[in-house]
């Protein structure tokens, strides 16, 4: 695997959006391409050789490619985003769109994110060394398709809206969330080791949200039906069982009605 | 104004009959002439096509329902927020392209004029606003009329002479164009929570079936003389065994003579027939009935349809058949908009996936091929997608691929996840007609001028007429092969002249144009009972003033005004 490292020289005044920042922009190019790479900043496009000091050519493919980069990345949108091999490693913190539509490969932040990352996330590792905003996980404004597939993992809390619309895939989230975990999910598994605010699962169809901390208020939708011993991200214990959302539609396999499930730790 | 000389195409024009000779178009002030002077730009057109600017006949380019279809799917838009080079502003959206994007992209495909097929009156404004923000392209709006109170109350006493004075002040009053009618009573039931399924179900409160409201609108229209037919979207849409309603719903026209100064001989146009033509009794034993409807069409003189393409892509829908989008809801569950608009309509929007591992889908994909295909006269038969409804207008070239190359369509009906219950459901698999360029142009030109009653000045190449001209990268008699290559040459005209003046080059915009807004003026005589009953309505029921009610002259600042004496009626 070749190694390309980008180091921030210019700090951008708004945001850089750097869509081209990825495995799979950069694979078969060497520093010199990379360079010059477009990157828009507000309506003005610009190269990434103007915001980023590159050393170091690419893999032939997004696989062989891993892109480390160093330096204030707070004004770096889509790091990451849309990639589907590879790995990126980030230290430093970023703005929003980190790891959106990622379908594979490996993403780590050394930092916080910004909202509106790992959005419609289908595959691979995205990992948050720190905090992460709002709508982490969750689908774009205005669609309904959330995260489907892969892991994703933040090591500090979340804000609200998390995994919204979430279809697939494994969420944890070791720290605390706000309010609306899981709204409209419909498939995967949410882990939070933490607490939530309010409002989990509302509006949920299917799908299975684990809790280990407190909810601060619980949904009226959601029924407790018995006790089960689980083994969650590594832990082992026992877990409260509750189906819901029960003011939601929810499909039928073999003529029983699929449910949601709510565990909490005991 | 400067002269054209388009030189040496092959010309595509059934208004004379021509196809594919090779002929030379003079082009002068706007309009095509007999000849020009040797100073004149020439266009060499060699081993090109050239036709008249495409018309459409039924899309939703712009209103609010198309603007809240905008504003509630974002995601329809995201990443295409660029700015490209050239002097087109930012082109968003796929489904629901912006204003600015809908005229650039009908204009690439050699387009010249669109129909906005369901304008709410109350709402006229803001259609004039944004037909008036669309470049290049000519456009008119058709007010949605069959579940208008005021229609509901005349036709009830079979009150043609009111219906037809009405008419002619709503047609002023919104600038419209011609006569609308959405699921005729359906939308109105729908404020009751019901709907109307066949033409014979009463529509409530107002004791009115459908089948009265869409016979007397016909003669409404008739009464008027005005330029369009009736243009009907049938009841029962989307549904398994809808087509022994829609062919109940067609003859109601049986009988009825065209009248008008337009040369139009139609009197019905029945829109998107491809949602109307199903059979079966469930979405299990769903099947095409495109055969049997399109052999009542072909007999049947003064009919015309539209196809309603489905094109397999993502996209929304949208229409005045409140109840059909509640309905779509709650099959697939996506975000539903519903608004009521007060005495006169309704609409709803739903996002749709028309996935291609979906037998029915599918099926309904092959239908929209089956009726253009089994269509006698192109000159009745117009090609459309009801734009966003079964896929984006951005589509036209694709379809034209399929319709135009039974290998084309053939590969990917036998590719089909579901192909063997696709091919058992339809008859699209035994058709081996291919449509022909000459067959084209009628469809999407000549056709639709006809029936819009345009084709004085517009839908051919006669000397006299508008300078609306299309030139493809398409050498008729080395007709490409492949999808690919027949959509790009549809995609991206060589030139596209509008008004005589060139707006796309080499599929790139050159100049926005000067699109004008067509609407109708019928004059009716002076009718004391309408205008009491408009008054009493406005104070009654209206959340608006009678007086806010028009389409002021600067919401349309560029009219070309059709009129129409309908004082001898």
């Amino acid at each position: 695997m070749e190694t390309v490292t980008l180091t921030v020289k210019k700090v951008p005044e708004l945001f850089l959006e750097c869509e081209k920042v990825n495995p799979d922009a950069f694979a078969g190019k060497s520093a010199a391409e990379i360079e010059k790479l477009p990157a828009y900043q507000g309506k003005e496009n610009s190269t990434l050789g103007e915001y980023f000091a590159v050393a170091g050519n690419a893999g032939a493919t997004a696989a062989d490619t891993k892109i480390v980069i160093n330096g204030d990345c707070t004004k770096m949108k889509y790091i990451g985003a849309k990639m589907t091999a590879g790995e990126v490693v980030v230290n430093s913190s970023c703005d929003m769109y980190t790891g959106s539509w990622m379908s594979g490969g490996k993403l780590n932040v050394k930092g916080d994110v910004h909202s509106f990352c790992g959005l419609a996330m289908a595959g691979g590792e995205f990992t948050i060394e720190g905090n992460a905003g709002n709508y982490l996980g969750a689908a774009y404004r205005g669609d309904w398709r959330g995260m489907s597939g892969g892991t994703l993992r933040v090591k500090g809390n979340a804000g609200s809206d998390v995994a919204t619309f979430m279809i697939g895939g494994v969420l944890i989230v070791e720290g605390n969330v706000d309010i609306h975990l899981g709204t409209h999910m419909e498939g995967g598994k949410i882990i939070l080791k933490g607490n939530a605010n309010r409002r989990v699962g509302g509006q949920l169809v299917k799908g299975e949200i684990y809790v280990f901390g407190s909810i601060n208020v619980m949904m009226p939708g959601y029924k407790p039906v018995g006790e089960v011993d689980l083994d969650v991200d590594g832990t082992k214990a026992k877990f409260i069982d509750y189906i819901g959302d029960l003011g939601e539609r929810h499909p039928k396999r073999k003529g029983e009605t699929v449910y949601g499930h709510l565990y909490m730790k005991k | 104004m400067s002269e054209f000389v388009i030189r040496n195409g092959h010309v595509f024009d059934p208004t004379q009959g021509i196809k594919g000779d090779k002929k030379d178009i003079a082009v002068k002030d706007g309009k095509i002439v007999e000849k020009v002077g040797s100073s004149a730009r020439v266009i060499d057109a060699k081993d090109k096509t050239v036709m008249a600017g495409a018309m459409e006949i039924h899309a939703h380019v712009a209103g609010p329902k198309v603007n809240a279809g905008r504003w509630y799917r974002p995601e329809d838009k995201h990443f295409d927020s660029h700015k490209t080079t050239g002097i087109t502003r930012i082109e968003g959206g796929k489904s629901i392209p912006t204003v600015f994007k809908t005229g650039y992209e009908y204009a690439r495909m050699g387009f010249t004029f669109a129909m906005e097929a369901a304008m709410p009156p109350l709402y006229a404004r803001h259609v004039h606003e944004e037909i008036h923000d669309t470049p290049i392209i000519d456009e008119a709006a058709l007010p949605v009329l069959g579940n208008n109170w005021f229609i509901l109350e005349y036709l009830k006493n079979h009150e043609v002479e009111n219906t037809a004075a009405y008419i002619s002040w709503v047609l002023r009053q919104t600038k419209g164009y011609g006569i609308k009618c959405v699921n005729p009573g359906g939308t109105e039931a729908w404020a009751w929570g019901l709907n109307c399924l066949t033409i014979h179900d009463p529509v409530p409160y107002f004791e009115i079936t459908p089948a009265e409201i869409i016979k007397g609108l016909i003669e409404a229209n008739e009464y008027l003389g005005l330029p369009h037919s009736m243009h009907l979207h049938q009841n029962d849409l989307g549904n398994p065994g809808n087509y022994k309603t829609t062919i109940d719903s067609l003859k109601l026209a049986e009988g009825i003579k065209a009248t008008n100064n337009f040369g139009r001989e139609q009197v019905l146009h029945s829109t998107h027939l491809q949602f109307h033509s199903y059979g079966g009794t469930n979405w299990g034993d769903f099947e095409s009935k495109a055969k049997e409807v399109m052999d009542y069409v072909n007999k049947q003189k003064n009919l015309t349809i539209d196809t309603g393409n489905v094109t397999l892509d993502e996209t929304t829908t949208m229409t005045a058949d409140g109840p059909f989008e509640h309905h779509l809801h709650g099959l697939n569950h996506l975000k539903w908009f519903n608004v009521d608009v007060e005495l006169e309509t309704a609409a709803g929007i739903v996002p749709f996936i028309y996935d291609p591992a979906n037998a029915v889908f599918c099926s309904q994909w092959a239908v929209g091929l089956e009726i253009p295909l089994y269509a006698k006269d192109p000159m009745r038969c117009f090609i459309t997608t009801d734009h966003p409804n079964a896929g984006p207008f951005t589509r036209y070239p694709r379809v034209y691929s399929w319709l135009m190359s039974k290998k084309v369509r053939d590969a990917l009906l036998n590719g089909f996840k579901k192909a063997d219950k696709v091919i058992g459901a339809t008859t699209l698999a035994e058709i081996d007609r291919e449509i022909t360029l000459y067959e084209l142009a009628a469809m999407t030109r000549a056709g639709p001028a006809k029936a819009l009653g345009l084709a004085k000045d517009y839908g051919g190449l006669r000397t006299g007429m508008n300078a609306d001209i299309a030139i493809y990268n398409i050498n008729p008699d080395k007709f490409p092969s492949t999808g690919p290559e027949i959509e790009k040459a549809f995609a991206q005209v060589a030139y596209l002249f509008k008004d005589g003046k060139i707006c796309v080059e080499d599929g790139k915009v050159v100049d926005m144009g000067h699109k004008k807004t067509f609407w109708v003026d019928a004059k009716v005589n002076e009718n004391k009972q309408v205008m009491h009953d408009i008054r009493e309505k406005f104070l009654r029921y209206y959340s608006v003033n009678e007086n806010n009610y028009p389409v002021p002259e600067s919401y349309a600042p560029h009219q070309h005004i059709i009129s129409v004496d309908a004082t001898k009626a």
